[in-house]
């Protein structure tokens, strides 16, 4: 049934869908039907892998930065005394900024190749990373940290063994949060200006009405986006096993 | 129970006197001109009213809670406290990332201390107190008394020749606090202990001596103790008529 589970929900939309088409006579560049997508997801599939590569690499090194950058600030206001009432202003006005709104500027100062939608995607989940994170860092049991003291501990090695591994099953939910967002953040900047991609695939897919292209591309981005998710979802229980789920 | 693997403490073990010239809480004088002493290697029992401050003595007893009042703690050898005094609480502060193994042998990771010899020797009392197949189990796989057990070697590992007991059986089923009391008692023999409870027969089975805190600002008094030396039989008469007593003292302080 787990694995069932998915087959027939999915099965039940695509079977929704393609009825509609077949009711409504709508002409396949405004709704193409799942076959006609499938079709093209077949014939077209080099086209789709080939950028589908690019916006892969561009998420998961936005991923990869945004959650080093947002780990090393929690940490940093976590280590020194006082950093926090700094630093909490500038990540709320990184978050208050819309991505969407900064686009064009990270495209001008990054140029059209991937760096400016890494940067993207970096910014876009810089934010949930961060606080998570930090959040776990100073919720720490007052019970640890007072036996970490009597034990002889120094600050630094109290954030090591005891605030840190205790900051993780909050960090994993900010992680789960990053791993959703981040193709958000890619695909906007390859909105904004790009050669390559799966958002820029759609946007000229689009323009020449090739809209059974645009739905393959789509599809090619959410399925990546699920497995995505669900890796990473996968790998955080097997790295934090104690933390106990009690909801199924 | 054998004893494979020597307990006792391994250097002097010498009294520890809390002074608390002022110490207050929220705008409450907790403690004034306060004075706790506990003689080498005895068991000195802290027995009070919840708010009394009893927590707070052993807290500050421990080096915590610094910048809460004036007071000092000394050791009657005239060394620093610091560094021997061990702690163990209610709730057993396990780990819950690390194995019962790592979690025994805690102090010395976050020391930075090589642990050969030190896990060599937790494994064998964690044998002792019957755990001996859980070294590599997580604690969230444990019993309450498995746990506490898993805490009292952590604290035994530590050798620190004070330690001090913050309700560490409270949290147990009678049965295994019966235990966990009889257990703790011959492990920490010989040791300036400080043991904190609600409960007065925990206090009557353990204690050399038996404080009570009481009033505010806080006071101590000393209460007489049954015969005998501990641990002592709940059900020995003298305990029982000493509990009745006690109990009604905690239920009636003096206004």
């Amino acid at each position: 049934m787990r694995w069932l589970r998915p087959l027939i929900i999915a099965a039940s939309l695509l079977a929704v869908w393609q009825a509609a088409v077949w009711l409504s006579q709508v002409p396949p560049f405004i709704l193409p039907g799942p076959t006609a997508v499938l079709t093209t997801l077949v014939t077209r599939a080099d086209v789709l892998v080939e950028h589908a590569w690019v916006t892969g690499a561009e998420i998961l090194m936005g991923l990869a930065l945004g959650t080093l950058l947002g780990m090393l600030t929690a940490l940093f206001m976590a280590a020194i005394p006082g950093a926090t009432r700094w630093l909490m202003p500038v990540l709320v006005a990184s978050q208050a900024i819309p991505v969407f709104a900064i686009a064009p500027l990270l495209v001008l100062w990054l140029d059209y190749g991937m760096a400016s939608k890494v940067a993207m995607a970096t910014l876009i989940i810089y934010f949930p990373v961060t606080t998570s994170f930090f959040d776990g860092l100073r919720r720490t049991e007052p019970e640890w940290l007072a036996l970490a003291q009597t034990m002889g501990a120094s600050r630094a090695a109290a954030i090591r063994h005891v605030r840190i591994p205790a900051a993780l099953p909050s960090l994993a939910s900010g992680l789960r949060v990053a791993t959703a967002i981040a193709p958000i953040g890619a695909v906007v900047g390859e909105w904004v200006g790009s050669e390559a991609g799966l958002g820029y695939l759609m946007l000229h897919a689009n323009a020449r009405m090739q809209t059974d292209l645009m739905f393959a591309a789509l599809f090619v981005l959410t399925v990546g986006s699920l497995t995505l998710y669900f890796s990473m979802n996968a790998a955080l229980r097997r790295l934090i096993p104690w933390q106990p789920e009690t909801l199924r | 129970m054998t004893t494979d693997v020597p307990v006792a403490a391994s250097g002097a073990v010498p009294g520890l006197v809390v002074e608390a010239a002022h110490l207050s809480y929220d705008g409450v004088t907790l403690f004034q001109n306060l004075t706790l002493d506990l003689r080498a290697g005895e068991w000195t029992g802290l027995l009070g009213d919840s708010g009394v401050g009893k927590s707070t003595l052993l807290r500050i007893a421990a080096g915590l809670d610094a910048g809460l009042g004036e007071y000092a703690v000394h050791l009657e050898d005239g060394g620093a406290a610091d560094g021997r005094v061990a702690l163990m609480a209610q709730r057993d502060a396990l780990l819950p990332w690390l194995s019962v193994l790592d979690n025994a042998c805690l102090g010395s990771r976050l020391r930075g201390e090589p642990a050969a010899a030190l896990r060599e020797k937790a494994s064998a009392l964690l044998q002792q107190v019957g755990l001996g197949d859980y070294l590599e189990a997580m604690p969230a796989t444990l019993s309450g008394g498995m746990r506490q057990r898993v805490a009292l070697v952590r604290t035994l590992i530590e050798d620190r020749p004070i330690v001090l007991l913050d309700e560490p059986f409270a949290a147990l089923d009678a049965l295994n606090r019966h235990r966990m009391q009889d257990l703790s008692a011959e492990m920490l023999a010989g040791r300036t202990v400080l043991h904190v409870t609600h409960d007065p027969l925990e206090a009557l089975r353990l204690c050399h001596r038996i404080l009570m805190l009481e009033g505010r600002p806080a006071r101590l008094r000393e209460e007489p103790v049954p015969a005998g030396s501990p641990p002592r039989a709940a059900d020995h008469h003298d305990v029982a008529e000493r509990h009745g007593a006690l109990l009604d003292r905690l239920l009636n302080p003096p206004a």
